[in-house]
């Protein structure tokens, strides 16, 4: 068969020689090989029908490990001399490359014995190639060419040519490309190869800085990101010739572009320029490319920066910006001609505005300072020109624009984080500075930007913030004042303790602040004052915020945990046995809204806590609240006891900080074991049901549900819960606490829920049945809204709780389609519940999941759209706009309802539903244009009305909506 | 345009900050009052309309400005000056009409729109302005496709 004289027929026979070699080429003899390989070689001169499958029996040989020396060499000189690769189909050309691959990869020294006629030899081979899956693989063995230092000899310039024909890359995959090469791929791969050697430069560059000038985006931004990959292995020599037109065409980009991309590239590629100069070693003969290049650069940049009103002033300021950046020679030689120039323009340009923009540039080379760390004493251009910046920025800060206060002090929190830039006397004036801007600036952005500066420069310098800032704060605190009105004594109070915050940044100065805040909340307290309650609440927003900040260091968290706990409970519980004798001192303290406010600082105190430290204190907590243990009070005489799980009507005001046992016990760490945890479970579960103060029974649930969730599973843990189920059934059936029942269902259903405990299902289907009861039903459905939402104090990740990554879309799996069947079986009056529920369920849903559920529920959104309740009406919107956006073919089906519905629903009386109608008919123009021609007229014309809108609000989204239309 | 290669007309020009978004007060959120038209809403249509040369927009470049917008929300009348960059500006027409154009779009019907060039700023005035003032003319060149196009990029948002 194999000598056959019909081609065809020899071809089948070796194809089938071929096809057996690939299964077994693992196990020939060397010998078998060799003889093999001989007969192969001999039927590459063979009839052309032939040739693809001589070529898949040498891609099985070139995988034999037991090829003899030589052979290798002999195969490929066989197939460069007489195959005529790009006269091949894809396929058989892609086994040549494979041939070439695998011989590299396993004959590399015989391959290099060849010299440059390998080279030679695959260039021919790839020469005029067009497959990209092809090119891929081809640009791949150029790399390795070049990376494994093989012979190119005088064939560089016809390497380069061969693989630098396809760029700029200019690729489309086709419509369903089963291959999946995406034009990136090829992008990358083509620039290893081009990025991947010195010896290209001189034909690279020209083609790059012409590619520069392309009308093609594409094309730029390949060319400037090949460029920059090219600085990384190019040196001086190989750039020198190219520089002034590589900056010319930059300098073109940056200045007349309108593309973000192309400038970024293009100062990325001015970095990487300046950065290749600057390592470049030189000899003792060349000059300093980088001192020319930077000259050039200054020479055609430095005057556009004495027009600050004009357009070229930034473009030229990032170009700088961007040379400079690059190593600290060129910083060096670009602000010591620059700096002194923009201080000089600061002087002369009066205008606050020009002001603004030179010191934002001035901001920029001071950030780039910091990229180098400290100053160097004698070089430092900066360090020379320390009293002009100094007083520069000390002037913006005393400027009456806002804008320029705001850039001085951004300039202020840099200069102050260059060491040993600052001097001591700089440094008070800076702290002075700061407190007059923090305390007695008008406008509160900068009065909140200075709050922030002193946040980051007090853990370089404490001593100089907590000598001189807190003391001061502390002073403005204390003083009574007489004149004034009492308005700006108070937001002067309020600046007071929200810069004792923002200043706590370092251990030391917590330590003298924590005291001035609690002292000042004892103050507040006691004062009979109208406002009080609000100022209570602005020093617990205070205290949380130094919490937060002090939560990653041990032992800064451990003293605040120690010295705030103890202190807050204390005086809740003093004020809660006032309040049991004599009813109207201290009352402020026991307020809902100040008790919420203490609820996040303990909590905060609390989360970042060791477990051994965190058990210390929970043995102190639980029992003052179950035994009425006062002794770890810091003031613990009090005028009776303190029995917050009593019954009594006296007992009210202790019963309310449930609050603060909810707050430290939900965010212990879950392997923190809680004393007396059935007892404390017990209690809390009576509470929740048998209070008649909204307040204390929700906090009372939550409480129990926190705990519930984080308790170990077993046998313990289902007693419990059938204690609560035993309790909660016959309130939710009937009686005057259906409301509290509720509560206790909704909140022990979401510990469940987040954990996927198996009584989850059994409860949410009592939550499900509930939604058709005429009283609870309303409740029931927002209910579901609890259940999907983060909660901010209990049952979250940050305080420990056991929550499940997907437990959403479990939910949803689950009870979704039980709220549909509800919904269809449902009486009219209470058809709405189900939607609402709905609603809330696909609200919290992610935007993918509820674009592959969506045709399922499509009809059923559509029919709430027509609900008469504005919570599903906005829910419901709002679950469309995205899928409008997401998945247009599908609600294109669906085109006539949506038109006519979110037309309708711009007159509604509600104002946040006409907003919601309005963007989704703002969304429906993303459906395509064919779908929405012949409603166009009409929805122009409907959009008409709301741009008369009473509302300015609604009036902007119809603006915004008519026009896309 | 830029890329284009033909050069600008006035390739450095003066530049001016954008002013922020306008902030929301409580009483807009309030369902029940009702917020007049004023002139910084109007100004808001037209300041983010972009030059038709420059990648700015015409706030930026000071071709408008909010004291020169005044709106009179009862009488439904709404008068917009706009300054070319340069007297000789050739592109004064055509943002004259994207401003028009956009308040067409944007404002109720009941309106009557007068968009004209500052008093003195541009070299044909008197002509421009006449062109912006004639309903017809002003149909007629939204007829043709490629004006309507081109007005259509200065009103689209930025990329």
């Amino acid at each position: 068969c194999l000598e056959n004289t019909d081609p065809r027929t020899r071809g089948r026979g070796i194809q089938l020689l071929s096809q057996v070699l690939l299964q077994c080429y693992s196990q020939l003899q060397e010998k078998e090989v060799l003889h093999l390989v001989l007969f192969y070689e001999s039927r590459l001169q063979d009839h052309h029908l032939v040739i693809p499958s001589v070529l898949q029996g040498l891609r099985a040989l070139s995988m034999c490990e037991v090829l003899a020396p030589g052979l290798a060499v002999s195969v490929l000189k066989a197939i460069f001399q007489e195959v005529h690769v790009q006269s091949l189909l894809q396929l058989d050309r892609h086994t040549v490359y494979s041939i070439i691959t695998n011989f590299m990869g396993t004959r590399e020294e015989e391959l290099k014995g060849l010299g440059a006629d390998f080279t030679f030899g695959f260039i021919q081979v790839m020469d005029g190639e067009k497959d990209p899956r092809n090119l891929l693989v081809a640009f791949q063995i150029v790399r390795d060419l070049i990376a494994k230092n093989y012979a190119l000899g005088p064939f560089v310039e016809e390497l380069f040519e061969v693989t630098s024909c396809y760029f700029p890359i200019d690729f489309t995959p086709p419509p369903n490309d089963p291959h999946g090469i995406q034009r990136e791929d090829l992008i990358l791969s083509l620039r290893a190869v081009l990025a991947s050697t010195p010896q290209f430069a001189e034909f690279l560059l020209p083609l790059l800085i012409e590619k520069m000038d392309s009308d093609l985006q594409s094309a730029k931004l390949d060319s400037l990101q090949t460029l920059t990959a090219c600085c990384a292995i190019y040196g001086q020599k190989e750039l020198q010739e190219f520089l002034p037109s590589l900056w010319s065409s930059l300098r073109r980009e940056v200045f007349q572009t309108a593309s973000e991309k192309i400038e970024a590239a293009c100062l990325a590629a001015l970095h990487a320029l300046s950065a290749c100069l600057s390592r470049s070693v030189l000899s003792s003969d060349t000059e300093d490319l980088l001192d020319s290049f930077l000259s050039s650069i200054l020479q055609d940049c430095r005057h556009h920066l004495c027009e600050p009103d004009m357009k070229l002033v930034w473009p030229s300021a990032k170009l700088l910006q961007a040379a400079a950046g690059a190593s600290l020679r060129a910083y060096h030689r670009v602000t010591h001609s620059v700096l002194p120039l923009l201080l000089e323009q600061y002087t002369k340009h009066p205008q606050s505005s020009q002001r603004r923009t030179i010191l934002e540039m001035l901001l920029g080379f001071l950030e780039l300072q910091q990229k180098w760390g400290h100053v160097e004493e004698d070089e430092s251009t900066l360090l020379s020109l320390r009293a002009p910046v100094c007083s520069v920025v000390f002037s913006a800060l005393t400027d009456p624009s806002v804008q320029l206060q705001l850039v001085g002090i951004r300039a202020l929190t840099v200069l102050g984080s260059l060491q040993g830039f600052l001097s001591s006397s700089d440094l008070e004036l800076v702290v002075d500075h700061l407190i007059r801007l923090t305390l007695h600036e008008e406008d509160s952005q900068s009065s909140e930007a200075a709050m922030e500066a002193a946040g980051s420069l007090a853990p370089i310098y404490p001593k100089v913030f907590s000598g001189h800032m807190v003391p001061r704060l502390e002073e403005e605190l204390q003083a009574e004042r007489e004149e004034g009105s009492s308005q700006d004594y108070c937001s002067l109070r309020q600046r007071c303790l929200q810069a004792l915050a923002a200043v706590s940044t370092h251990t030391s100065i917590v330590r003298e602040t924590v005291p001035v805040l609690l002292q000042h909340l004892r103050k507040v307290q006691k004062g009979s004052e109208a406002g009080s309650t609000q100022d209570l609440v602005s020093v617990c927003q205070s205290l949380h915020r130094v919490a937060l900040q002090c939560q990653q260091d041990a032992e800064g968290c451990w003293y605040y945990h120690q010295t705030v706990v103890p202190c807050l409970l204390a005086m809740a519980v003093q004020a809660a046995m006032q309040e049991s004798t004599q009813p109207l001192l201290g009352k402020a303290l026991l307020e809902e809204e100040v008790l919420a406010a203490m609820i996040p600082v303990i909590s905060a105190a609390t989360t970042h806590l060791s477990p051994e430290l965190a058990a210390q204190s929970v043995s102190h907590v639980v029992p003052l609240f179950l035994d009425g243990e006062v002794s770890f009070l810091p003031q613990n005489s009090f005028p009776c006891s303190f029995q917050p799980f009593q019954d009594g009507e006296c007992l009210e005001a202790q019963r309310r900080l449930v609050a603060l046992l909810m707050a430290f016990v939900c965010s212990l760490p879950r392997n923190v074991a809680i004393p007396q945890q059935e007892r404390l479970l017990r209690e809390l579960l009576a509470l929740s049901c048998s209070c008649n103060c909204p307040f204390t029974a929700t906090t009372a649930a939550k409480c129990f549900a926190g705990l519930v969730n984080k308790h170990q599973g077993g046998q313990q843990l289902d007693e419990i819960l059938q204690l609560a189920v035993n309790r909660m059934e016959p309130g939710l059936a009937e009686g005057p606490r259906r409301t509290q029942a509720l509560t206790l269902l909704l909140w022990v259903t979401k510990a469940l829920v987040l954990r996927y405990h198996p009584l989850s299902s059994h409860l949410t289907d009592k939550l499900l049945g509930l939604l058709s009861d005429a009283e609870l039903g309303p409740a029931a459905a927002d209910g579901f809204s609890l259940l999907m939402a983060e909660s901010p104090d209990v049952l979250h990740k940050g305080c420990h709780a056991d929550v499940r990554i997907m437990f959403r879309q479990r939910f949803f799996t689950d009870n979704v389609p039980k709220l549909v069947q509800g919904f269809h079986g449902a009486g009219p009056d209470v058809k709405a519940n189900y939607l609402k529920g709905l609603s809330h369920v696909l609200n919290h849903l992610p935007k993918p999941v509820l674009v592959t559920e969506l045709p399922t529920l499509l009809s059923l959104l559509l029919e709430a759209l027509s609900c008469s309740d504005r919570v599903v009406q906005l829910s419901t919107l709002s679950c469309l706009q995205p899928l409008l956006l997401e998945a247009p073919q599908i609600m294109s089906l669906h085109v006539d309802t949506l038109v006519t519905k979110f037309l309708s629903l711009t007159s509604s009386p509600t104002m946040a539903v006409r907003i919601a109608a309005l963007r989704c008919a703002h969304a429906l123009t993303s459906l395509p244009t064919t779908v929405l021609l012949p409603y166009k007229a009409r929805v122009i014309r409907a959009l008409a009305k709301p741009l008369d809108d009473k509302k300015r609000l609604v009036r902007k989204e119809a603006v915004a909506a008519r026009g896309e239309w | 345009g830029p890329g284009g290669g033909a050069p600008l007309e006035n390739a450095n020009p003066l530049i001016y900050r954008r002013s922020g978004e306008r902030p929301v007060t409580a009483r807009e959120e309030d369902d029940e009052l009702p917020d007049s038209i004023d002139d910084r809403e109007i100004f808001d249509l037209i300041r983010s309309i972009n030059d038709p040369e420059h990648p700015l927009t015409l706030e930026e470049l000071n071709v408008v400005e909010q004291v020169r917008v005044k709106v009179n929300d009862a009488e439904s009348t709404v008068a917009v000056e706009f300054t070319p960059t340069i007297p000789h500006c050739s592109m004064a027409t055509l943002i004259g009409l994207s401003i028009k154009v956009k308040l067409l779009r944007s404002l109720p019907e009941r309106f009557k729109l007068d968009v004209h060039i500052t008093p003195g700023t541009h070299a044909s005035e008197h002509a421009v302005n006449k062109q912006l003032a004639d309903k017809e003319r002003v149909a007629a060149a939204l007829e043709n496709s490629h004006l309507l196009e081109v007005v259509n990029q200065c009103l689209s948002a930025r990329s």
